[in-house]
């Protein structure tokens, strides 16, 4: 009697306590209910296999040789791309995250004339990549370009040719980069912000907390998680950017310029080496992946809605 | 009381008065500094998007700073289709639109199936596929370009529309399962039980309480996936090779075959592949913006 009440010892257990044996997936469901859900999630799963599945398996194993990472790091060209790349990313995706949360606090003032300036600053983010990086290209394109005339006939400077030189090729390429990404992270903390209840910050008032001292105790330790999470879904989103490179600087000059994906692209494309260019893009997965796991995981801790 | 204190106090309101209004006065002034460079900053690339398509060819690049002879010659150029390069820009225009609405469209079937099994059938490890899902939405597109290519190639899809929109849903529906489960999470489980009871199938759970209830995420994401549909170019380029079947944005991105493209067309191309996005931006800002800005914080 009492042998068959004693409790297993736990090193027989094939799994910790606490776990009992579940039927996976569909198990829980029954009869009519089961077909429906399994119909239900048919065609998410099947998207999912063809075209995410298959692609990355098919990428992995066309970039899968050896050689062809000796191949990558030979050339010199690839590494200023990965330096271009972590500028773009440290540089751009940083200055713009921080300046978005300054600026968010601007437009939080309940003014009639900032809300219609929070509309006309929206602009460059409604606006299609592609026409926007396009006029940016034209304006700074040197002589003739409009900020270079501006420049001339308002101060009587005369401006460089951007494309022509490295830093300030790169430098513009930031800048569109700000300049077109910007609007939204700022309508993303003008939301956080907007979600901070109005007591927190009376309550705040009465223990003394204004001015800075409410910026520095209330509103960032709020806003904190957000900002984080935000930054490491802009910074890995970041890392794949191929428009910005491809039609601001288009490269120039010499191709010195360019980042991870349109570098890849002109391997595969213009080049013919397409296992080049997965090669060139599956570097990368070393710093993608850490930052993956990261947002993943803060994701789910915190529950911020995405 | 003295007659001194009296004088002081009055003085001390008035210099305190006079602080306030010149703080009042300095913050204001700040603020209107501030909108200023931000209306020059945000405003400029486009005011130049004018500029050029508003010249003539020869003028485009005088250095002029507004145009010296403005006129809508390139407007009617695109609109008339009068450029090699513009031969089939309506079409094209269709084609646009129509990659935008199948992505749309499947975007939120595809999505709303998955996230009415995950969240409403309580699907067994049903947070497997919410994390695949958040794995997509995380990277890049753009690293997936070289395989997609040659997986649509094996597909036997080439230069077909159909490609592009599958593609585009692929990378938006992750996003719209997202905020469908944050959303359907608001809807009481009590419809769907009662609604069971007497005698609904899954279908009809999902198609009369669970899509209704459900439709300003539908608003939201719909809207989303429409935006990247149009605006997206590098899978359009790619997977599109002829005039008979290319989107608005890879005819613009033609002009850049040449050197002495003529730019002002291109730009006047650019504006009017620029409005349709922008309208719809302006007209669903509200709605957008229940999903859109993942504003909200919870934790």
């Amino acid at each position: 009697m009492s042998s068959t009440t004693q409790p297993i010892p736990h090193y027989i257990r094939p799994w910790p306590s606490g776990w009992t044996w579940r039927p996976t997936w569909f198990g829980g469901l029954h009869g009519s209910e089961r077909s429906w859900a399994i119909a239900f999630f048919l065609p998410y799963v099947a998207v999912f296999l063809a075209f995410i599945v298959y692609p990355v398996v098919y990428g992995i194993w066309l970039g899968s040789d050896p050689e062809l990472y000796a191949e990558l790091f030979g050339q010199p060209r690839y590494l200023t791309t990965v330096l271009n790349t972590l500028l773009l990313v440290g540089v751009g995706v940083n200055v713009k995250m921080f300046l978005a949360f300054l600026l968010s606090g601007f437009f939080v003032i309940p003014n009639r004339w900032i809300k219609a300036l929070l509309v006309l600053y929206m602009l460059p983010w409604a606006l299609p990549a592609l026409p926007a990086f396009l006029s940016l290209h034209w304006m700074l394109i040197g002589y003739g370009g409009f900020l270079n005339s501006a420049l001339e006939t308002w101060f009587g400077i005369a401006g460089p040719i951007w494309f022509n030189s490295y830093p300030l090729a790169l430098s513009a390429n930031i800048l569109s980069y700000i300049w077109k990404w910007m609007p939204f992270w700022t309508l993303v903390f003008v939301a956080g912000r907007m979600a901070i209840p109005q007591d927190i910050y009376e309550a705040a008032a009465v223990d003394g907390a204004t001015g800075i001292r409410r910026f520095t105790f209330v509103t960032f330790p709020l806003l904190a998680n957000l900002y984080l999470i935000c930054t490491l879904l802009s910074t890995l989103w970041t890392v794949g950017d191929f428009t910005t490179a491809y039609f601001v600087s288009s490269g120039a000059p010499a191709l010195q310029t360019e980042t991870l994906a349109t570098f890849g692209f002109r391997m595969a494309f213009d080049q013919g080496y397409p296992r080049v260019g997965i090669a060139a893009v599956m570097a990368s997965l070393p710093l993608l992946v850490p930052l993956t796991i990261l947002l993943m995981r803060r994701v789910q801790a915190t529950e911020v809605q995405l | 009381m003295s007659a001194t204190t009296a004088v002081r106090r009055v003085g001390h309101r008035l210099h305190s008065r006079l602080h306030y209004r010149v703080r009042r006065y300095g913050v204001e002034g700040v603020c209107l500094l501030l909108g200023l460079a931000i209306v020059i900053w945000s405003l400029t690339p486009i005011y130049n998007m004018w500029l050029i398509a508003l010249s003539l060819h020869g003028d485009i690049f005088s250095g002029d700073l507004w145009p010296s002879n403005p006129s809508l010659e390139s407007f009617r150029v695109v609109i008339y289709e009068d450029f090699w390069y513009l031969a089939r820009f309506w079409h094209q225009f269709g084609n646009s639109f129509y990659v935008g609405l199948m992505v749309t469209f499947l975007t939120l079937f595809i999505g709303s199936l998955a996230s009415f099994t995950v969240g409403r059938m309580r699907l067994r490890n049903g947070w497997m596929l919410t994390n695949a899902a958040l794995m997509t939405y995380v990277i890049p597109a753009s690293f997936l370009a070289i395989p997609i290519y040659r997986i649509m190639q094996i597909y036997g899809l080439g230069d077909h529309l159909v490609s592009v929109i599958m593609a585009l849903t692929t990378f938006a529906t992750p996003y719209a399962i997202f905020i469908f489960s944050q959303y359907g999470k608001s809807i009481p489980m009590e419809l769907d039980e009662s609604a069971r009871i007497d005698g609904a199938n899954p279908w009809q759970i999902y198609f009369r309480i669970y899509l209704p209830l459900m439709s300003p995420a539908l608003v939201a994401v719909g809207t989303y996936a429409l935006l990247l549909a149009w605006n997206e170019y590098l899978y359009n380029f790619l997977l599109l090779s002829s005039p008979e079947s290319m989107t608005v944005a890879v005819a613009l991105a033609q002009f850049l075959n040449s050197d002495e493209s003529p730019w002002n067309y291109m730009m006047a191309t650019a504006i009017i592949y620029a409005l349709p996005p922008i309208i719809l931006y302006y007209g669903f800002r509200r709605h957008m913006a229940a999903g859109l800005t993942m504003g909200g914080v919870k934790g």
